[in-house]
């Protein structure tokens, strides 16, 4: 791991740092998308199971 | 002459969508038709459908592609004969401005579609898109600067490529806080799809501020008349990586459309049962004890 440190030469930091900080971005933003995404599932299931948007039988657009 | 007849697909979710009739077809002719049929693959029942089982397929290939691109980026590219090993930097940093402009043009033609064709999945590609290229706006500026400092010896300069950058990541900010101001999605859907049409000015200048003004950052190598200026050995690791980065992105968009959609069911669903909840409650209070 160091070889291939030293091997980027005397800017490696600069190198790593952008990879890093391309690395914390990207998962972050991944990260937050999934969650919204289960959350809304979750949110959707609770009030589908609650039978939230259903009409009354018989009954006219609610 | 008959009216269309329409039908509301999704009405739960608030997002209606006309479908048209055979007779309003043949009244309008094939090019009505084929209108037609864009809208109705475009509804957002059948996105949810079809984006559900192209979703794990589009990310297995962007990570398949990013995998590719990185090992060809690290331990096949060789390093430039100037920028030594910093090259490796701009196989991140030129994806990243690429997908910033690309997502801001997608939203540019969302804006269209939400304020010209009321389009009932432009608002909501275009909601989506907006943390995406503010995230490759801030990797492309965050990139740059850690290339800068080796190259031009200083993190920042105001030069116009920068500055034009830097102001396409504020409008970005600004286009999600005000999705985030205005709660009611169709009203601040109109209201950032003109904020996005009035910000894409910036886009042309993004791409031209090289040849307008005399920059520090250098001009277009890649996509220029007389074709790329770098060598084979590292354009392709780069195109790769772009790819690569362009599908992950498009992955992630349709993740956050999906999401965009149920929170939007969410919301209808709320709103009907506080109404229904309150037509009991004053149905109980007028009943006499």
């Amino acid at each position: 791991m160091s070889g291939m440190i030293q091997s980027l030469g005397p800017h490696a930091g600069f190198i790593l740092a952008s990879y890093g900080a391309v690395a914390v971005i990207l998962a972050g933003l991944t990260l937050s998308i999934v969650r919204d995404h289960r959350a809304q599932k979750r949110a959707l299931a609770a009030l589908e199971q609650r039978g939230a948007g259903r009409r009354r039988p018989g009954g006219g657009a609610p | 002459m008959s009216q269309p007849e329409t039908a509301h697909c999704l009405k739960p979710a608030g997002i209606a969508i006309a479908a048209t009739t055979p007779a309003w077809r043949q009244a309008r002719g094939e090019f009505a038709d084929d209108m037609a049929s864009l809208i109705d693959l475009a509804n957002p029942t059948r996105f949810m459908r079809f984006s559900a089982a192209l979703l794990p397929w589009l990310a297995g290939v962007s990570a398949m592609l990013l995998v590719l691109g990185f090992y060809l980026a690290w331990f096949v590219a060789p390093p430039d004969y100037q920028q030594g090993e910093t090259i490796r930097i701009m196989f991140v940093h030129v994806p990243a401005a690429w997908l910033a402009m690309m997502f801001y043009a997608m939203m540019a033609v969302s804006a269209l579609g939400t304020l010209v064709w009321r389009h009932p999945l432009a608002d909501v590609a275009q909601k989506a898109a907006a943390p995406i290229g503010a995230c490759f706006a801030l990797v492309c500026l965050v990139t740059g600067a850690f290339w800068g400092k080796p190259m031009w010896g200083t993190y920042w300069v105001w030069d116009a490529r920068l500055t034009s950058v830097l102001v396409l990541f504020l409008i970005y900010l600004g286009i999600i806080a005000l999705w985030r101001v205005l709660d009611e999605p169709s009203r601040a859907g109109r209201a950032v799809a003109i904020l996005t049409l009035v910000g894409f000015v910036n886009v042309p200048i993004i791409k031209f501020s090289v040849d307008w003004w005399n920059t520090l950052h250098q001009p277009a190598s890649v996509f220029r008349m007389g074709g790329s200026t770098i060598d084979g050995s590292m354009l392709w690791p780069l195109l790769v990586l772009a790819l690569g980065f362009t599908l992950f992105a498009l992955t992630l968009h349709m993740a956050a459309m999906r999401a965009e959609i149920m929170r939007r069911r969410v919301r209808t669903l709320t709103i009907l049962e506080a109404e229904r909840l309150d037509r009991l409650a004053a149905q109980a209070g007028s009943i006499p004890a």
